[in-house]
């Protein structure tokens, strides 16, 4: 009995690890070289191995859009992306907007119209206005409204987030 | 989610001899559903084969005047391309009214295709699902079924397909393009997709090894008369009840040709050319239209908690046959 059970195959049981990736990712400008396992989240790479603890896990289901961050200049939501699949891109989080000490102008509109309440959704909410700036199709409030449906406010600070993002595209881009 | 291990396929022929190999292997490109399933253990593949760097990414025109979409297009893209927006606006706006835009940014227009169903039970792995599960049972028949199917349901399962962006490739007769062991073929988006059947753990009919390599709009987008009508619990960012997709070519007030697919309520999107042949010749009114929704709901059936579906779907078609009617008075 025990010979028979030795001799097939192994299916679901836990084996040996599967090899880690060599990766290159250029984060916030720096190229890091890394070594991830193929289930390591972009989301989980940036916060638990690289620190960046300013993007945010709230469903970790491409849910709420805290995890939101710039690959090549567009957003995406990182809870549900491998960094493997990321291989040679570039990554822009919260923490690589600003220039020093001057504020991308994102940041500063959220400041002025006090956009958030507990802050957890601000770094996904402001990474996904500055891809939605550009993206360039956002005319008016109401399409702001739409195009930032992907980022859920628990606070309900709705009504200055749309302010302050409505203020930054007219910053970044005053003849939409 | 469990281990598994991660090849990069650069050539379409590797990606097909690698997921052939390997039966427990599966293709992940823009990964919006494969990974959130992984992360409920409903998929539990040993091998993630990534096709995001074959040469899949164009849109370009094909022999007979329509438009070719590469599998690995995203559908943001898709959307706001320039020729999609023009010849074909009602693909445009219907991938708009679908997820959110970071969600639109990654997902790809060969991906859309897969998508699996959002039902309850297919994603607990506590419940019996026919479709996770083949024998097991379906729990959504006598449970909690609000989001479920009215059309074309079997005994076995009444999961709905969640794709808005498959609904519009069906009112247009869209065709696909996959790749297998045995060489390249065509699929007519009608025939793509299927009813559950006695087996809904399949979702479609691409058969094991075969990869999407794109899909073809024909020439005629009813660019002039269309809308896309989506009915949902909040007014964006959420999977449709009830969709209705509809294209018209009308001469003056008369119908000359009419199509109108459904999202929301049926396996696979729905489509009835009897239905849409009702309207050929005739008059583009309320009552012709009332027709047209009688004959496409034709069977529907309710299971409780989505009975609603089949009053508010009559309504959608003729709301919807109505707003494309009256665009070209704009």
């Amino acid at each position: 009995m025990s010979s028979k059970v030795l001799t097939e195959p192994v299916g679901n049981v836990a084996v040996a690890l599967p090899p880690l990736q060599r990766i290159t990712l250029t984060i916030n400008g720096a190229e890091k070289q890394l070594e991830v396992a193929p289930w390591t989240s972009l989301l989980d790479l940036l916060r638990e191995y690289l620190d960046l603890t300013g993007t945010k896990k709230g469903c970790d289901h491409g849910q709420c859009g805290a995890c939101t961050v710039l690959v090549d200049g567009k957003r995406i939501n990182s809870c549900l992306t491998l960094a493997v699949m990321k291989d040679g891109c570039e990554i822009t989080t919260v923490e690589g907007l600003s220039k020093g000490d001057q504020l991308h102008p994102v940041q500063e509109a959220f400041i002025e119209h006090d956009a958030f309440q507990c802050g957890y959704c601000t770094p996904g909410q402001i990474c996904s206005a500055v891809g939605l700036i550009n993206e360039g199709h956002a005319k008016t409030t109401d399409d702001i409204r739409e195009l930032m449906s992907g980022n859920i406010c628990r606070c309900g600070a709705y009504p200055g987030i749309v302010a302050a993002v409505e203020q930054a595209l007219n910053v970044c881009q005053p003849n939409r | 989610m469990n281990s598994f291990s991660y090849t990069r396929a650069k050539e379409v022929d590797t990606a097909v001899r690698e997921i052939t190999q390997d039966k427990s292997a599966k293709f992940i490109a823009g990964g919006t559903n494969i990974l959130d399933l992984m992360k409920e253990n409903v998929e539990r593949p040993d091998r993630l084969v990534d096709i995001n760097r074959l040469p899949l990414q164009q849109v370009e025109g094909t022999t007979d005047g329509g438009l070719r979409l590469g599998a690995l297009v995203s559908n943001a893209d898709t959307a706001y391309h320039p020729e999609v927006v023009e010849r074909y606006p009602l693909l445009s706006k219907t991938i708009l009214a679908g997820a959110s835009a970071q969600l639109r940014n990654m997902a790809t227009d060969g991906g859309n295709l897969f998508q699996r169903t959002r039902c309850y039970y297919f994603y607990d792995t506590a419940t019996p699902c026919n479709k996770r599960e083949p024998g097991s049972g379906c729990s959504a028949i006598n449970g909690y079924n609000r989001i479920h199917a009215i059309l074309g349901t079997s005994e076995q399962c009444i999961a709905t397909h969640p794709s808005d962006m498959c609904v519009a490739l069906a009112a247009l007769d869209a065709v696909v393009n996959v790749k297998g062991p045995s060489g390249e073929r065509q699929i007519k988006f009608a025939d793509f997709h299927r009813l559950p059947g006695n087996e809904p753990q399949y979702d479609n009919t691409v058969q094991a090894g075969e990869i999407v390599t794109s899909i073809d709009l024909p020439a005629e987008g009813f660019a002039k008369n269309y809308t896309y009508l989506k009915l949902r619990d909040r007014a964006s960012y959420a999977f449709a009840l009830v969709s209705v997709a509809v294209g018209l070519d009308l001469e003056g007030d008369t119908v000359k040709e009419a199509r109108v697919a459904l999202g929301g309520v049926a396996h696979k999107p729905w489509r009835k050319p009897e239905a849409e042949a009702l309207l050929k010749g005739q008059k583009a009114t309320k009552e012709n239209f009332r027709k047209v929704a009688d004959a496409l709901l034709q069977g529907a059936k309710g299971f409780g908690s989505n009975t609603f579906k089949i009053e508010l779907a009559h309504r959608a078609i003729v709301r919807a046959l109505v707003m494309a009617t009256e665009m070209k008075k704009k």
